[in-house]
């Protein structure tokens, strides 16, 4: 087997006293689909805020594309523009149209020429079915559409892996199967994703490997069929006889 | 006990029109008598009650007036905006007798009773303002001390700096990237270089003119130009450096702002004209209207830096998040996606920032430079037109404000054209 292109070895994290992180290790090879869920407060976000860096993990290891994140990082950008990153709040610029929110990365980062940004962005847009908006303002879409883009401007840098944290929690119910439909054909595109949500139908169809996190530990991590067919602990099964 | 106006009211409501509008209207025509034509149809009432009768029957006319609906479109307009309630009725009718009362004598004594003939001060022989002294001394509240028959290179250096102010408009898409850097290096240059050689003159066969015969509302606009374009861009440093992780430039920001922000603009003048030369090696020669400018600079750039930041902080985290997850470094972050959003927050305030800069010139005084406010003081005192203050700061005031209401309009329009939802 080839060598993961994401490595967490012992990972230690606290906010002031609080530890968020507890001894956390976590392989992700090429192409694979990581799904982590979790209550609230258990650390799951921080997780995958530590692997482009937004957060900094004060003891431990972490390996990205052969990369190791620590303070003397020089090219932590280099880093951060091979992983694409989706919000639960979208974070879309809103001075600027769906299509500059596209294009302005790829404009200014890779140094591409405007022209096939706007290429490359108007084919990712026609992707997550949102190319009829692309001339319009962030403020003028729907929460949908709104995650849609969010998640075509992201793959308008080309990325290794994407992560998603908590992409569908601020949509209204009807609209996050249009964003679910968007990751699954993604998942089918072969990209390597880290998910982190409470969807669980979405997590039987695409993932590969289920995490369910707890105060900062990884309780368990399991194949999809058998983390919902026979969860090892415990802690797994009251959380999954509470959502499902 | 309590006294309800509408026990009083006729249950006709025709009745109460007619009855209220009469009163009202009589309120009005007493107060309108009184002030315009000073006709007291009320005297053969005593002391006070004469002086606010019309305040109570217009009350009492505008309570009659109040219903739920009338049909009559002025009456529902009337009780709709002014009318909805006892003390918005006051209200309403004391602004309206105050105006009444104070417009005759201000028009009067402005406009009626005014001089503006003549030139010499024996030709106001009204009671009201004698604007023949704004009128002799015109071209010197302008231009100062400058020299008459050389107005033209003031002029024409002006046109010219406002011509260039418009070219960024006509940038074509490809050099729209471009406009900052027009607009905060290159415009300040060439209009420095402009207003150097055509007002300062000195070459090209132009007379050598000193700075300190410069002044009046020319040197306003000199001095406010120079300081609004060079205190933005030095404030939006200081607001980044106030944020930067790094503890060196952090520090040096917060002490700049905080000592700027902490000292009086008067003795920051008086340091820059009186103290500031005697550092200054020898044969070492900057123009005390370079070093006034300079100060201004950098002392209003202090209170630019922290409207700024507010802009800064208003921000929700999740932008920064966006663009760093995006691969952007500090700059290309700040460039394109933080400072776009956070400027057009801080229009208003920034606006405020410059009004007060324009407001502040006139303290330049105080080191030598008279510009328009200092130029009417100098007027003031001349012996040959004595006991004209009044009109000098009347017109100085006018002119202050129709500069600071284009500014405020001007800010207002750009906040309207950035607006975006969010």
């Amino acid at each position: 087997m080839s060598e993961p292109i994401i490595k967490i070895n012992d990972v230690n994290k606290w906010f002031g006293d609080f530890q968020v992180l507890k001894n956390i290790n976590l392989d992700v090879n090429a192409k694979q689909k990581i799904v982590v869920c979790g209550p609230s407060g258990s650390g799951k976000s921080t997780l995958i805020r530590c692997i482009n860096r937004l957060e900094e993990h004060q003891e431990g290891k972490i390996i990205v594309d052969g990369n190791e994140l620590n303070e003397n990082t020089k090219n932590i950008e280099e880093i951060r523009a091979e992983v694409g990153m989706v919000f639960q709040q979208f974070n879309l610029f809103p001075h600027l149209s769906i299509l500059d929110n596209c294009t302005l990365a790829p404009i200014w980062v890779k140094k591409m020429p405007k022209k096939k940004a706007e290429e490359l962005a108007l084919n990712q847009l026609e992707q997550v079915q949102i190319v009829d908006q692309a001339y319009k303002f962030p403020g003028q879409l729907s929460g949908g559409q709104q995650q849609r883009s969010a998640i075509a401007r992201a793959l308008c840098m080309e990325p290794k892996i994407m992560l998603f944290d908590e992409p569908t929690s601020a949509l209204d119910p009807e609209m996050i199967k249009e964003v679910l439909d968007a990751m699954v054909n993604l998942a089918k595109g072969g990209m390597t994703m880290i998910v982190v949500t409470h969807e669980m139908g979405f997590a039987k169809e695409v993932a590969d490997e289920v995490i369910f996190m707890d105060e900062g530990m990884i309780v368990e991590k399991n194949t999809t069929k058998e983390f919902f067919a026979n969860p090892k602990s415990d802690r797994t099964k009251l959380f999954l006889s509470q959502i499902l | 006990m309590k006294i309800s106006l509408s026990q009083i009211k006729s249950n006709n409501y025709i009745t109460n029109i007619y009855l209220g509008t009469f009163l009202f209207s009589l309120s009005i025509f007493d107060v309108f008598l009184y002030s315009f034509l000073n006709i007291n149809i009320t005297s053969f009432l005593p002391g006070n009650l004469s002086l606010f009768f019309p305040l109570i029957i217009g009350f009492i006319g505008l309570s009659f007036i109040r219903m739920e609906y009338s049909g009559i479109k002025i009456i529902d307009n009337l009780n709709k905006h002014i009318n909805t309630s006892n003390f918005n009725a006051l209200l309403t009718l004391i602004i309206i007798f105050a105006l009444l009362k104070a417009l005759p004598p201000a028009l009067s004594w402005m406009v009626l009773d005014a001089n503006i003939s003549g030139d010499t001060k024996q030709a106001c022989t009204g009671t009201g303002a004698c604007w023949t002294y704004i009128k002799v001394w015109f071209k010197r509240f302008m231009y100062g001390m400058y020299p008459n028959e050389m107005h033209w290179r003031i002029n024409s250096a002006f046109i010219l700096v406002i011509a260039l102010g418009f070219v960024g408009y006509f940038f074509k898409e490809n050099l729209k990237k471009y406009l900052a850097l027009y607009y905060v290096v290159i415009y300040p240059i060439i209009a420095f270089l402009i207003i150097y050689y055509l007002i300062s003159g000195g070459s090209f066969g132009l007379v050598w003119v000193e700075t300190g015969a410069w002044g009046g509302l020319s040197l306003t606009f000199i001095v406010s130009f120079f300081c609004l374009i060079f205190c933005f861009p030095l404030g939006m440093i200081l607001a980044l450096g106030r944020r930067s992780n790094l503890p060196t430039v952090r520090y040096t920001s917060i002490c700049y702002i905080e000592f700027w922000r902490g000292v009086p603009l008067i003795t920051v003048l008086f340091m820059s004209s009186v103290m500031f030369p005697m550092f200054l090696p020898e044969d070492f020669f900057m123009d005390k209207l370079v070093r006034v400018i300079i100060a201004i600079t950098l002392f209003e750039a202090a209170y630019c830096a922290e409207v700024i930041r507010g802009g800064l902080q208003a921000l929700p985290r999740g932008q920064y998040d966006a663009a760093k997850s995006l691969g952007m470094g500090y700059w290309k972050m700040h460039i394109f996606v933080i400072l776009p959003q956070a400027l057009k927050l801080v229009i208003p305030g920034i606006a405020n920032t410059f009004l007060a800069l324009v407001k502040d010139t006139p303290l330049i005084f105080v080191v030598g430079l008279a510009e328009i406010a200092g130029m009417l003081a100098l007027a003031k005192t001349n012996p040959k037109w004595l006991g004209f203050a009044m009109e000098g700061y009347i017109f100085a005031a006018i002119i202050f404000w129709i500069i600071c209401y284009a500014m405020s309009k001007y800010s207002y329009n750009l906040e309207q054209k950035y607006k975006t939802e969010r």
